[in-house]
């Protein structure tokens, strides 16, 4: 996706490029109508959609910037954000290092195999010497570049004095090596090159598939946040106004805030007045107005006029960083969980070399000499390693993410899946998360023209009502109508002329109603309800929740007549007005108790609760800090996929478990013959590869979990 | 015998053949883009005329 961004500057100096990051795109028709739309444009050589990573990225003239670029994605019907930094590429690096360990491993595999099968079938003498050196002469490099993941990360386990899965892999691999360069030297009857790389080869294609589910699940999250107040705008003495990052603020600076727009820094209105959306910071539902004077927040929306704000606090003083400062801490008890596959490392590491040792010392007691004890002591360690042991936790949870992924929810890791399939009980927060986003008009009194009308006004605001009605009207397939000189006024609401009459989209007179808005076409005036409606299958998942044994409660910082009255509606236990502060004690009590609470939350307020929960689930419109602190985002309307990842959760685990049985079951049978000093290479190879392909198999069930 | 000189270089070719495929299309991002490259094949040349 970065090809663009790497080749096009210098050799065309007055082109540049610039991506952007678009959720919007869903299909085949919006890739063709984004690229060839913006290569109409003047001033655009060209656009290229990644459809995986929901990004477009324009090779353009420097004299669009990316204000006029966005502009021209939003024309086209596609929300856009720019992407400033690219903080994903380096562990896209890690997935490719696996992948090219993963070919040199297969084409090392099937060139020794190639060799292996004609000396099992009978070549002998010269041939079968001359077969053995050139698979040494193939695994050898093949070992030394595709081993390198496991080496590494088991010597750094030896270091800190710990052992994981790696260690029996690396010790494995290197001593079947060092052995079969022994045999082939002294032209013995078997070597185990075939062994060692195919052991490396189904390992790899495990850690291969653990990485591409992260890239995966990461492409999607990616897409989805945006470069909110990551920057300003700041008004130099001399009047000219420049882009500054947020950390380099300075309290004094004066920032202007364009509609839209989220505040950068902490600070204090000086010029300006409307309201602002504090709804990601406090689990507000209703704007808050404000005037000259009034301090706002980081991460606040300007819903209206331009606003000049003085800096008051920057960076690590803001409101955000205090939140952020509770995620760190709160996540730390998060990294301490030890994952399945480690923990069954951790038992069978020892058990594997004890049997291997135990085979060497009863063969030299026996008196067979050190050699063919060796030799024995190998193919014991052989047998037993975790070969389809490796490939038993991620190829089940790759099945499961592909399952969820379908029906729109991301897990991040397998860690996720493991602590999700252990949570017994459900905190829900409520703006956004139980309820949707955005406050939903009643359209049921507007015919077509005046819908079209309201259309064509509402898409020029930002304020949340004016986003709820562009909703459900672009969902209901209406088209906007032209309006000309529209015009908005922070508390009042929109003006403008459709062919020569007035509209207005405003405040109803008279304030009785809590949530409505007018529309005005001339004389006529109709009155629009708004509501924050529950999730449509909200009864249904916590349903289903319920049927998995989960208790559901509320966990919210709006105001508890608005939390009761949703509380009420589903019958659960509810807590309202609670500060960040507030929820991560609830967690840390309920942690106490025994309980593994699952947190699912939205706002930026729910940040440091959805680091501190066993496991988190955020929706798609949640704040760039709660998806990152979450374990896993459910796209759409609906909430039933946060049950479904409990489900398949544990579903996955239980496959796990069998997995587990299965491949150690079948090296187990093996052993036997190990310990005999019966196994030839050949058992070794068959053992091992039908062991994987069983629990490939048994994952592959997986598939139709999300059901 | 005198076979295998020629038959085995020929195997061991033809695999690192397909292995330098494999990682020039890695390198030239063949892979970055997997759902687009399904996708695309839905869109109707003949629109842009």
């Amino acid at each position: 996706m970065n090809v663009l961004a790497l080749d096009a500057t210098p050799v065309v100096p007055e082109l540049q490029d610039t991506r952007f990051t678009v959720p919007g795109i869903r299909c085949a028709g919006c890739i063709a109508k984004i690229e060839r739309g913006l290569a109409e444009l003047d001033g655009i050589e060209s656009a290229r959609v990644n459809f995986s990573a929901k990004r477009v990225a324009i090779r353009h003239e420097t004299r669009l910037n990316e204000e006029t670029l966005g502009k021209a994605l939003r024309e086209l019907g596609f929300e856009a954000q720019p992407v400033l930094e690219n903080p994903l590429a380096r562990d896209d690096g890690e997935t490719r290092m696996l992948l090219r360990a993963l070919a040199v491993a297969g084409f090392g595999m099937m060139n020794i195999m190639l060799l292996s099968v004609s000396v099992w079938s009978g070549a002998g003498g010269t041939t079968r010497e001359m077969f053995h050196w050139l698979s040494a002469l193939i695994a050898l490099p093949t070992i030394a570049y595709a081993g390198r993941p496991f080496f590494s990360s088991a010597l750094m386990a030896l270091r800190y004095r710990r052992t994981n899965m790696d260690v029996p892999i690396s010790i494995g691999v290197i001593l079947a090596t060092a052995l079969s360069v022994h045999e082939t030297i002294v032209g013995a009857e078997h070597a185990y090159f075939d062994s060692a790389v195919m052991l490396l080869f189904f390992l790899l294609a495990g850690r291969a598939l653990d990485a591409t589910m992260r890239g995966r699940t990461r492409a999607g999250i990616g897409a989805l946040l945006s470069s909110m107040g990551r920057s300003a705008s700041v008004i130099r003495p001399d009047g000219a106004t420049e882009r500054v990052a947020a950390d380099r603020l300075r309290p004094g600076m004066m920032m202007l805030v364009a509609a839209g727009e989220a505040l950068a820094a902490d600070g204090e209105v000086e010029h300006g007045k409307g309201a602002i959306d504090n709804a990601m910071l406090t689990g507000e539902s209703t704007p808050e107005p404000i005037a000259p004077g009034s301090p706002v927040h980081a991460g606040a929306i300007n819903l209206f006029d331009p606003l000049h704000v003085r800096v008051t606090a920057v960076a690590g003083d803001t409101a955000i960083a205090e939140i952020a400062r509770l995620m760190d801490e709160a996540g730390q008890s998060r990294s301490r969980y030890v994952r399945i596959a480690d923990r069954a490392a951790r038992l069978y590491a020892p058990a594997v070399h004890s049997l291997a040792a135990l085979a060497f010392a009863g063969w030299m007691l026996t008196g067979a000499g050190w050699h063919q004890s060796l030799v024995i002591a190998i193919a014991v360690l052989i047998i037993t390693c975790p070969c389809a042991l490796g490939l038993a936790v991620p190829a089940a949870q790759v099945v499961a993410s592909g399952a969820l992924i379908r029906r729109g929810l991301l897990v991040k890791d397998g860690s996720a899946l493991e602590r999700l399939a252990e949570v017994d009980i459900a905190l829900f927060d409520k703006t956004g998360t139980l309820t949707l986003g955005s406050p939903q008009p009643d359209l049921s009194a507007l015919d077509d023209d005046a819908r079209a009308v309201a259309l064509g006004l509402a898409q020029n605001s930002c304020h949340p009502f004016s986003r709820g009605l562009v909703d459900s009207l672009r969902d209901s397939g209406i088209k906007p109508e032209p309006i000309d000189h529209v015009r908005e006024e922070g508390g009042k609401g929109l003006t403008g002329l459709w062919n020569g009459t007035e509209v207005a989209l405003e405040r109803p007179d008279g304030q009785s109603a809590v949530m409505a808005a007018q529309l005005r076409i001339g004389g006529r005036c109709w009155t629009l309800p708004f509501s924050a409606p529950l999730r449509q299958d909200a009864r249904e998942a916590l349903d289903r929740l319920a049927a998995l044994g989960i208790e559901s409660r509320i966990l919210s910082g709006d105001r508890s007549d608005a939390v009761g009255a949703v509380a009420r509606e589903l019958g659960l236990f509810a807590r309202a007005a609670a500060s960040p502060q507030d929820k991560l004690a609830e967690l840390d009590r309920l942690k106490q108790q025994g309980h593994f609470p699952l947190m699912v939350g939205d706002g930026l307020n729910d940040g440091p609760a959805l680091a501190a929960a066993h496991a988190s689930i955020a929706p798609g419109t949640a704040s760039d800090v709660s998806q990152q602190a979450a374990d896993a985002v459910f796209i759409g309307e609906r909430l039933v996929p946060v049950a479904l990842a409990v489900q398949v959760a544990r579903r996955t685990m239980q496959i796990v478990r069998q997995n587990f049985v299965l491949a150690i079951g079948y090296n187990a049978l093996a052993v036997p013959l190990a310990l005999l000093g019966l196994v030839t290479p050949m058992i070794a190879a068959i053992a091992m590869s039908m062991s994987s392909i069983i629990v490939v198999g048994n994952s592959l069930r997986l598939a139709r979990a999300a059901r | 015998m005198s076979l295998l000189t020629f038959l085995i270089p020929i195997a061991l070719g033809m695999g690192a053949a397909g292995l330098a495929a494999f990682f020039w299309a890695m390198r030239n991002d063949q892979f970055e883009d997997l759902d687009g490259a399904a996708n695309r094949i839905l869109i109707d040349e003949e629109d842009e005329v």
